[in-house]
């Protein structure tokens, strides 16, 4: 059962790197003169775009929070209504966040804004497919043994990772080296890709290897 | 409580960083003076009048020998380069590349020549023009009249070349455009700052250059290429770019000769050579060998080339460049004039004769300099002085022998070996004087800089090991401070007694860095003597490994979250660009290190209830209310943080950057509306920060009695204001608009600073009197005589009137004492005694930031305000997560608390409009208050340096509230918990800050143990800072970022610690007034 799990664990994660490649590569074959660095907005677009279906689909699909009873129609409208509502709301913090942080305020909006669509995605949506529009279960999640299932042990480490990835990203900024990617957001976007990316595959090996030490209480 | 055993302790440790500051700035920054005076023609210096006669019109000092000039500077050209090897079959990409210098030499050997070009370190483009212009050797900091601007104030040949009525056109690198402000008859100037442009300042050049030499219209020709220098530093000189750059180069020259005249010498030199991966700055071999290459159209010299190029200094170009053109040698010149340039084409006897005379000019004037630097500075040594003075006047006097035999052009033959050893020793006497004046000026000492590291480095370790270990301060003070002082001071007196014994001169600063090394060496000692002992105490006890183990581990683990940050913080010192925007690095390690804080509490658990049944029920209300309120005081303190970012002055490395506008004074605004609204605005600012501090006075109880210091609170802080306003009203007036009124302005502008000053020290030298902000009721009974005697008159009707209300009053109180004795016993009521230690380090920070914003310009106050709200905020953030996570360790701060400190206070250094680099420097400041009539060099210092260290002034001053802040918040929280828990606690909270009174020995621990972690994490930067000085001292921007950030941040270690000094001091001073007040109230 727990090495089934933990298996499809890493399918899944498998997955959603392999999606983040392919939105990377693919876009190429049907877009002129598309490039990470040069038109970077579209990518971020794709991108999000693309984590964000497939995690739905996999969510969906594995349905790795099994909620006992059945919920009406209406019920799921609304759930799914307030979901939209909170990964707004997530990109608007996190947008705060950054510009408190440094990010220019006024100039490159955009940029700034779909860079924090782009961290929203690595980071709430996860939150939103796993624990639903409950925001005490997810503050839950992120303390020391608040997690339940291997999946929560999987998003805790994959969003600590995107968020470090996206802080690391920040550091080459400055740097005189007049690379295209040092520009603002690019770094840090490009930060909290790898740093998910690696968080999706440290998340099941870390799991696997810390198998005995994991136990869940159920909630 | 051990007061001055604390204070001692401190303040050895600071020196222990001076000493190390000291020893290493002595073997890095070599200094010089610069001398304001200039050479001109009428000097009396040379020649003897009959010669003089003979002089051509249009020179000085010498015949003129070349009307023109054109120099052509190629920046980093290696003699390599340079150099010409036919018989090379595969030369490298630099190798052969400039042919036509070859051409030249070998088919017209007397008109042209190649020479080694040894540049002195350090070998910086900006040292080298310097050089290359006043033969002086400069030094990092070359101590003149004007730190404001890069210009040079020496005398130098350009100014020389100008006053004699010569046009200088210049083209190339903009460097010189900062460096000689308006000399250029005519200049084109290309941006340098770009090192991976190679192409811009080269071919604006050649677009100029030969227009410009064919039109005339000029004296002296310079143009500076940076191509082959930028190439260097983007790929190195072993690629084929620069075979490209060197031929582009080779083509240059060979037009530049055709279009030369008869009369025209042509220069071409490099400044610096390079290193194999294209660098320069510092002394090696390959950096120091540049190429200098002369060329005229009529014969130059004598004889033929030697086989193996000469080597000549530098500064050798100066005084040859100077006589040959006829205008007079720069003052401050100490390069030997390259003597078989003057022998011409005429017979050896004249030519010698010839030689003679220029070597006679150029000692003269250096023995000139010599003289007058001798007087205003003592870093030549004065034997040597003497020696060199000998060898000069023995020369003069054999000359002027010699001259007195030569009757006009014909020399007897037997003069003609005299002649030759003349001209020696002449050589010989400038040789010697250069010699002596490298010595000093142009060398590091790499033995001092380390020692400096080595002893930064240990003083860091023993700050830290201090903090863990100092459990009690009396075992510290006691056992670790005397050891160390005795040795350190038998180590000072045998260095003294070594120093009397060979009669050397006594160089304090080696003595003082030995006594700390000495007394440093005794601390440790004494401490792994200490640790033996008790390694043998619990060696018997069986050792519990496993668990230790682990728990050190988990300590380790904890103290690495705000470590990091430290550690990030510090690499950022190894990088110039780091060091370049770190105006934005520090706010936002600052902002890092705080969500950090919370994300640990909250991973940690802090932030929850402890679970239990009916929280899991409920599953809402599991948050503690507290976070509301911790992530309130972190969004502010974000929102502070960002908002200090407008205040950013710029560095010249970001050309893109324009600086804050709340930079400039009011005075130069034109708008009035806008004026007058800031002008409220910021004075509307003073009085919400007097209003502010009132109140929170007021609320902890702290303005009540009616000492002197608490009627100045009430009284004087709303004056200072008054007087702060109107000083700024008068300063932001425009000039030629008040007319008549214009001397009254020029004294207000004097007066109202100066009131200021005056309040402020007063306000100060009361709290230093008497801190106590404490309103005591005493309602016992007092022992003393009913009745006050009168003093007048007795019998008469107005003793009655001055006894009988006495009288009156004292029956209503005992009346009165009589009725309350029923229900309470008397006692003692004081107001404010729970938080008079911060009462008292509030008043006094509030009173520094009245002056250091007066030293600031105007706008500048909201930078202020946000500091001292960012302060505060940090200081409630720092209580509540303490609050939330329970710590034990009531009287130890945590690190994270001392790190976001000193995050805040650079962070505010920058915020405050200000940069670690010279031209960034508030001058300004020094005239607020003064009106041009400095008469020492003391006050100006002290108020520019007051103005850039302001934030560091306040943060340290300030150190002490990180103890003192949870124990005055007390209250607060305990009301909080009032309605639950019911009214139990009321007899035993509300001790505040007399908890840190009941236990002496730990609070003096506490403050011993914050002073050593403050002075750690400060030690850590500067080390960070001389490391990357020491370690980066050839790289290209050490002159530019490395070096003043050195400067800066070890003169902000000097300010922050003796202001920590002083802010604990304060806080001793407090105690002891709480403790005579104490016992003064058992006495009654």
């Amino acid at each position: 059962m727990r090495e089934a799990e933990v298996r499809r664990l890493l399918a899944a994660n498998l997955l959603c790197a392999l999606a983040i490649v392919l939105a990377t590569l693919g876009p190429a074959f049907f877009l002129d003169g598309f490039s990470v660095l040069g038109t970077h907005l579209t990518w971020l677009c794709v991108c999000s775009v693309c984590v964000a279906t497939l995690n739905i689909i996999l969510h969906l699909v594995l349905k790795p929070n099994q909620s006992p009873k059945r919920r009406s129609f209406g019920h799921k409208i609304s759930r799914f209504l307030k979901c939209c509502i909170y990964f707004f709301m997530s990109c608007i913090l996190f947008h705060a966040i950054i510009v408190l942080y440094g990010a220019p305020l006024i100039e490159l909006v955009t940029e700034t804004f779909l860079f924090s669509v782009l961290l929203s995605t690595f980071t709430t949506l996860q939150c939103l497919c796993l624990l639903g529009p409950n925001i005490q279960a997810w503050i839950q999640v992120f303390s020391k043994n608040g997690a339940m299932s291997i999946w929560e042990s999987s998003l805790q480490i994959t969003s600590v990772c995107s968020i470090l990835g996206a802080w690391f990203g920040a550091f080459p900024i400055p740097l005189d080296w007049d690379r295209p990617w040092q520009v603002w957001p690019i770094s840090c976007s490009l930060g909290a890709t790898f740093g998910y990316m690696a968080g999706l595959i440290i998340a099941p090996l870390w799991i696997h290897w810390n198998r005995k030490q994991l136990t869940y209480k159920s909630r | 409580m051990q007061r001055w055993p604390v204070v001692l302790f401190l303040a050895w440790v600071c020196f222990l960083f001076f000493a190390g500051i000291g020893l290493f700035m002595s073997g890095f920054l070599l200094t010089r003076i610069e001398l304001a005076s200039s050479s001109s023609c009428s000097d009396p210096l040379v020649p003897p009048l009959w010669e003089r006669q003979s002089l051509p019109p249009g020179s000085c000092w010498a015949p003129q020998r070349f009307s023109k000039a054109v120099l052509v500077i190629i920046d980093a050209l290696h003699f390599e380069f340079a150099r010409f090897d036919p018989a090379k079959a595969s030369p490298l990409p630099y190798e052969n590349k400039l042919g036509v210098l070859h051409q030249l030499a070998t088919s017209q050997p007397r008109h042209a020549r190649l020479y080694r070009f040894r540049a002195d370190p350090p070998t910086a483009t900006m040292q080298r023009i310097k050089g290359l212009t006043t033969g002086s050797l400069p030094t990092f900091i070359d101590v003149g009249s004007n730190f404001a601007s890069y210009a040079i104030q020496e005398d130098n040949l350009l100014a020389q070349l100008v006053q004699n009525g010569r046009r200088v056109v210049f083209m190339g690198d903009d460097t010189w455009e900062g460096l000689f402000p308006k000399k250029f008859f005519r200049s084109y100037f290309f941006p340098s700052f770009n090192v991976k442009d190679l192409h811009t300042v080269d071919d604006g050049i050649l677009q100029h250059l030969y227009p410009t030499v064919d039109s005339g219209e000029w004296d002296v020709l310079i143009a500076h290429f940076l191509g082959v220098d930028h190439c260097g530093h983007r790929h190195g000189p072993d690629h084929p770019e620069m075979a490209k750059k060197l031929t582009q180069m080779n083509e240059m020259l060979r037009s530049l000769v055709d279009h030369l005249g008869n009369d025209t010498l042509l220069l071409v030199a490099g400044d610096h050579g390079m290193t194999e991966t294209g660098d320069h700055g510092g002394d090696s071999e390959k950096e120091v060998n540049a190429a200098l290459f002369v060329y005229s159209r009529t014969p130059l010299f004598g004889s033929g080339p030697p086989e193996e190029p000469e080597t000549i200094p530098q500064v050798n170009l100066v005084p040859t460049v100077a006589l040959l053109l006829g205008v007079p040698i720069p003052y401050s010149n100490i390069g030997e004039v390259m003597a078989e340039l003057f022998a011409g084409d005429s017979d050896a006897v004249s030519a010698a004769l010839q030689q003679l005379s220029v070597y006679h000019i150029n000692a003269k004037q250096v023995d000139r300099f010599l003289q007058s630097y001798s007087l205003v500075a003592q870093d030549l040594p004065a034997e040597q002085l003497q020696h060199l003075q000998e060898l000069f006047s023995s020369a003069v006097e054999e000359h002027t022998q010699l001259l007195t035999q030569v009757q006009g052009t014909t020399v007897p033959p037997e003069l003609k070996p005299r002649l030759g050893s003349l001209i020696g020793r002449f050589q010989r006497y400038l040789r010697e004087a250069r010699a002596v004046c490298t010595q000093s000026w142009a060398r590091f000492h790499p033995l001092r800089m380390v020692g400096g590291c080595i002893l930064i480095a240990s003083s860091c370790l023993l700050c830290y090991m201090a903090s863990e270990l100092a459990t009690s301060s009396r075992s510290l003070c006691h056992s670790c401070l005397l050891y160390p002082l005795f040795l350190g001071s038998l180590g000072a007196g045998l260095l003294w007694l070594v120093h009397v014994f060979t009669q050397e001169g006594l160089d304090l600063l080696l003595v003082s860095s030995w006594a700390a090394a000495a007394s440093q060496l005794g601390f440790f000692w004494h401490w792994w003597g200490q640790h033996l002992k008790r390694a043998r105490l619990t060696g018997s006890q069986p050792p519990l490994a496993s668990g230790g183990l682990r728990q050190r581990l988990q300590a380790w683990l904890g103290l690495a979250f705000p470590m990091g940050i430290l550690v990030f913080r510090c690499g950022a010192m190894f990088s110039d660009s780091f060091v370049v925007a770190e105006a934005r690095v520090a706010p936002f390690l600052l902002a890092s290190l705080v969500m950090l804080l919370v994300g640990k509490l909250h991973w940690d658990g802090h932030l929850t209830v402890p679970e239990g049944p009916k929280q899991q029920l409920l599953g809402v209300s599991s948050y503690r209310r507290e976070i509301w309120y911790l992530l309130c005081l972190v969004a502010m303190l974000l929102v502070c943080v960002r908002l200090s970012s407008f205040f950013h002055q710029c560095r010249e490395e970001i050309p893109q950057c324009r600086p804050s506008v709340f930079l400039s004074p009011l005075a130069s605004l034109r708008n009035t509306r806008a004026k007058n609204l800031f002008y409220l605005l910021c004075v509307a600012l003073l009085a919400g920060l007097v209003y502010a501090v009132q109140s929170w006075l007021r609320h902890y109880g702290n303005l009540n009695s009616s000492d002197p210091l608490v009627l100045f609170v009430r009284w004087g802080f709303p004056l200072v204001v008054l007087c702060i306003a109107c000083y700024w009203a008068v300063a932001s007036s425009a000039d030629d608009s008040l007319g008549k009124l214009q001397e009254l302005v020029q004294v207000a502008v004097v007066v109202f600073p100066r009131a200021v000053y005056g309040l402020a020290s007063m306000g100060l030298l009361l709290l230093l009197c008497n801190p106590m902000t404490v309103f005591a009721k005493d309602t016992r009974e007092s022992a003393g005589s009913i009745v006050t005697p009168y003093l007048g008159v007795p019998g008469s009707e107005v003793d009655f009137l001055h006894v009988i209300p006495q009288i009156y009053k004292r029956m209503q109180e005992s009346q009165k004492s009589r009725l309350e004795r029923g229900s309470c016993r008397a006692t003692v009521a004081a107001y404010g005694l729970g938080s008079v230690y911060s009462a008292a380090l509030v008043i006094a920070l509030t009173l520094l930031g009245f002056l250091l914003m007066l030293l600031h310009s105007e706008r500048l106050s909201f930078a202020f305000l946000l500091l001292f709200m960012e302060a505060f905020v940090l200081l409630h953030i720092h209580t509540c997560a303490r609050g939330l996570a329970g710590d034990a360790e009531l009287f130890s701060v945590p690190w994270y608390a001392v790190i976001s400190w000193l995050l805040a206070a650079s962070q505010f250094f920058y915020s405050t409009g200000h940069q670690p680099i010279f031209p960034a420097i508030h001058w300004n400041a020094a005239f607020v208050g003064f009106h041009l009539d400095h008469s020492t060099n003391l006050l100006p210092a002290v108020l520019v340096g007051a103005n850039t260290f302001a934030s560091h002034i306040l943060f340290a001053v300030g150190c002490p509230l990180l103890l003192l802040w949870p124990f005055v918040c007390e209250v607060s929280t305990s009301q909080r918990k009032k309605p639950k828990k019911e009214s139990r606690e009321e007899v035993e909270e509300h001790m505040m800050e007399m908890r840190l009174r009941e236990s002496p020995e730990e609070f003096s621990t506490a403050l011993l143990r914050l002073g050593l972690k403050y002075l750690f994490v400060l030690g850590a930067q500067l080390l960070a800072c001389v490391c990357a000085a020491m370690i980066l001292r050839r790289h290209l921007m050490v002159w530019k970022v490395f070096a003043p950030k050195f400067l800066f941040e070890s003169l902000g270690f000097v300010v922050s610690s003796i202001c920590l000094l002083l802010g604990i001091s304060l806080v001793m001073r407090v105690d002891c007034a709480v403790s005579t007040w104490f016992s003064q109230l058992r006495l009654r």
